[in-house]
């Protein structure tokens, strides 16, 4: 009578460990969506037409095209292109162009304190109140242009910010049927 | 008299180019006559504007503080000769490319008035913070080549190592000031050496110095009669001279890049350095002048000149005897690591320490580059043992990550591979191209990862908004019910007290009527010879 009671009681254990094993282990690694996610400039200026670009990287692991956001550009094309194993194709020209990283202003002068630019911004990075001057917190600004469209005085622009870093410059290679032969070069010759 | 150590380790590849140190060897130290202008820089890079002491107009004598800085980190600067303040503004340096640093212009003037000096301190009776203090004061920061300011550097080490050690290795080719200066000046050097080791509490001072500077050698040699300072010849070698190279081969010790030496218990310092440090403190003078090696085949006259702190490059190298004919270029450094001045108004400064002006025929420009055909050699001879000719392709490409993942940022810009490239490649050129590049693209993503927080921060506050506004709705709306519902209810209890009087509309209109022709009747009767009432126009 023991034993039947013993091995049905061993089969449960069994049972529940095996049960316990073949819960798919927890993923380690992030999903393709948030490393898709992690290489999007987060601009959320819905240029690539989803609105923000979370949503886009789903779009992207789902099949979507990987040349549609123009804030990231070449770079992020390649990186992209790097991630998903796919071929890099040139920005789609109709989302926009290419351009340097830039930052919203407003001038103070005309601004009339709408608080509209503060609702539309994604980043909160526009502080102000009602009836009060706003203005840009421009290390946190993203240039994405959504606080353009809704200002009502137009005290808005985009300035371009330089580059932190100065570029150095590279000798390029000469160009292609340049009369240029190795044996000719005389380097290191005091001639 | 003491015997040269050998070093612990040995570095890993390195070249041996000439080394064209001869020329600037063969006179004695020698001062330059008096500049009609100087340009002294008073703001350090990173550091918050100093506090001026002059203004324009102002008349300065020698050794007088300029500015003060601000910072923890910052120094003062003095005027390197009497004169007056002709201008203070942002001035291009030979040093960097972005931009220039606040400078003030001195119009000198012969003076005979002594140099304007701080009080001499007895070191023996000094506590470490007085002496800090007077290396600041003094405007002392490293004349190697990075300009960091001495104070911090020693304030970091105090109790934390027991190794000093002085760079003495000028690897590059054509330098020589540090040779010159350990030659003629080698007391003081020691001097600062052994005030450094008094300040940190390090147990010993190693000299690491190449074996083509036989005159320095010997000169250190006679100098050292303490049994802490131990001096160490290394083969020439380029580039021994960089600091963690240099700590793994006097020490042994592997100095991971990125890593201060600091970490490793060591100290580097440079002897021109220690000499300043020496002289500030021991005789109160100001870091106002500093020697430095102006060469080149385009020199009449090239040698050590003890050169005041923001003398024109134009007029040292005029003063020397330029033969501007033959000249080609001028680099500010060695032919290695020297950036050429693109301008020759800019002034030296204290991390200057050397100006090379080069013909064409000693310096010739780099050729056109050619395909690189994978010899090898560049990898042979890197001392930090990267794979040069991998790097070049990531670079060209944009492959950055990959790149990264080969360690670019690894690389210390020292210019062997392209030294020894047959397909003349400049190599270190794109590699800093590539890792300013890189630092970009982290700076970019550090923006983005900042973004996205925000972005989800500014996504919460709005659904919790909605949120409020959809519960603010409703309760609304419930309380609007409730109220209905109690007002049916009331009216129902009304009702069904009394069932029977109620009227319909159409009844209770007419009666509201009936009564108001009756009140107006009961009015017009009570006052018939009263004005008319208000609102009726007169007849």
């Amino acid at each position: 009578m023991l034993s039947p009671l013993l091995l049905f009681c061993l089969a449960l254990l069994a049972g529940a460990l095996l049960a316990c094993a073949a819960q798919p282990a927890e993923p380690q690694t992030p999903g393709l969506v948030e490393q898709i996610d992690t290489l999007l400039p987060q601009t959320q200026c819905g240029q690539c037409g989803h609105p923000g670009c979370k949503p886009y990287a789903a779009a992207i692991a789902e099949g979507a095209a990987i040349n549609k956001c123009p804030p990231g550009g070449r770079q992020t094309i390649a990186r992209l292109a790097s991630l998903l194993n796919r071929a890099v194709v040139p920005l789609d020209p109709q989302h926009g162009a290419e351009g340097p990283r830039r930052v919203a202003f407003i001038r103070e002068a005309e601004c009339i304190g709408c608080t509209k630019c503060l609702q539309a911004c994604p980043v909160d990075a526009i502080v102000g109140a009602a009836k009060l001057m706003h203005t840009v917190i421009s290390a946190e600004c993203t240039g994405c242009d959504l606080c353009v469209e809704p200002c009502p005085v137009d005290c808005i622009d985009l300035l371009p910010v330089p580059s932190p870093w100065q570029p150095v410059t590279v000798i390029e290679s000469p160009a292609r049927g340049s009369p240029l032969i190795g044996s000719e070069r005389g380097r290191g010759l005091a001639t | 008299m003491s015997l040269p150590t050998s070093p612990r380790a040995r570095m890993h590849g390195g070249i041996t180019p000439p080394g064209n140190k001869q020329q600037s060897l063969r006179h004695p130290i020698r001062r330059l006559p008096l500049p009609p202008q100087l340009i002294v820089p008073v703001e350090q890079r990173g550091e918050p504007l100093p506090e001026l002491l002059v203004s324009v107009g102002d008349r300065v004598e020698k050794g007088q503080c300029l500015a003060r800085g601000r910072g923890e980190r910052a120094v003062s600067s003095h005027a390197p000769a009497a004169g007056v303040v002709t201008d203070i503004g942002t001035q291009p340096l030979p040093d960097d490319q972005a931009g220039g640093l606040t400078c003030v212009t001195i119009a000198t003037a012969p003076s005979t008035a002594s140099t304007r000096c701080l009080p001499p301190l007895d070191p023996a009776r000094c506590g470490s913070e007085i002496l800090l203090q007077r290396l600041r004061d003094a405007g002392i920061t490293g004349l190697g080549g990075a300009g960091f300011p001495t104070h911090t550097k020693v304030l970091a080490a105090i109790g934390r190592v027991e190794t000093l050690i002085v760079n003495a290795t000028e690897c590059e080719p054509f330098i020589t000031a540090d040779a010159a200066l350990l030659q003629e000046r080698v007391d003081d050097v020691l001097r600062g050496a052994s005030l450094l080791l008094q300040i940190t509490g390090a147990s010993r001072c190693l000299i690491g110095i190449q074996d083509d500077e036989p005159a320095a050698i010997a000169s250190l040699q006679a100098a050292l009669a303490d049994a802490r300072f131990q001096l160490c010849v290394l083969p020439a070698r380029y580039p021994h001279g960089a600091e963690a190279l240099l700590v793994h081969v006097l020490t042994g010790k592997e100095v991971l890049m990125g890593r201060p030496a600091i970490d490793y218990g060591v100290l580097c310092h440079n002897p021109a350095t220690l000499h300043a440090v020496a002289r500030a403190v021991l005789h109160g003078e100001p870091l106002i002048s500093r020697v430095m090696t102006l060469t080149g085949a385009a020199l009449r006259d090239p040698g050590n000149y003890d050169v005041l702190i923001g003398t024109p490059v134009a007029t040292a190298l005029q003063a020397c005897g330029l033969d501007e004919w033959q000249h080609s270029r001028s680099l500010a450094g060695g032919p290695l690591l020297g950036v050429e001045l693109q301008q020759a108004t800019v002034p030296l400064t204290k991390t200057s320490n050397c100006i090379l002006a080069t013909t064409e025929a000693e310096l010739p420009r780099p050729p056109p580059p050619q395909p690189c055909i994978r010899c090898g050699l560049c990898a042979d001879v890197c001392p930090v043992r990267l794979l040069p000719q991998q790097l070049h392709w990531f670079s060209r490409s944009g492959e950055l990550d990959k790149a990264a993942a080969h360690h670019l940022e690894d690389c210390i810009d020292c210019g062997a591979c392209a030294y020894v490239c047959p397909s003349a490649i400049p190599l270190v050129q794109q590699f800093r191209l590539a890792k300013t590049r890189l630092a970009e693209q982290r700076i970019r993503q550090q923006q983005a990862d900042l973004a996205r927080e925000r972005f989800e921060a500014h996504q919460a506050r709005v659904a919790n908004q909605q949120r409020l506004d959809e519960q603010r709705r409703h309760e609304r709306a419930a309380l609007l019910q409730r109220k209905q519902a109690e007002a049916a209810a009331r009216a129902q209890a009304v009702n069904t007290v009394t069932p029977a009087s109620t009227p319909s509309p159409q009844d209770v209109i007419a009666a509201a009527l009936a009564r108001v022709q009756a009140r107006k009747a009961a009015k017009l009767a009570a006052a018939p010879t009263a004005l008319p009432p208000e609102g009726e126009a007169p007849p």
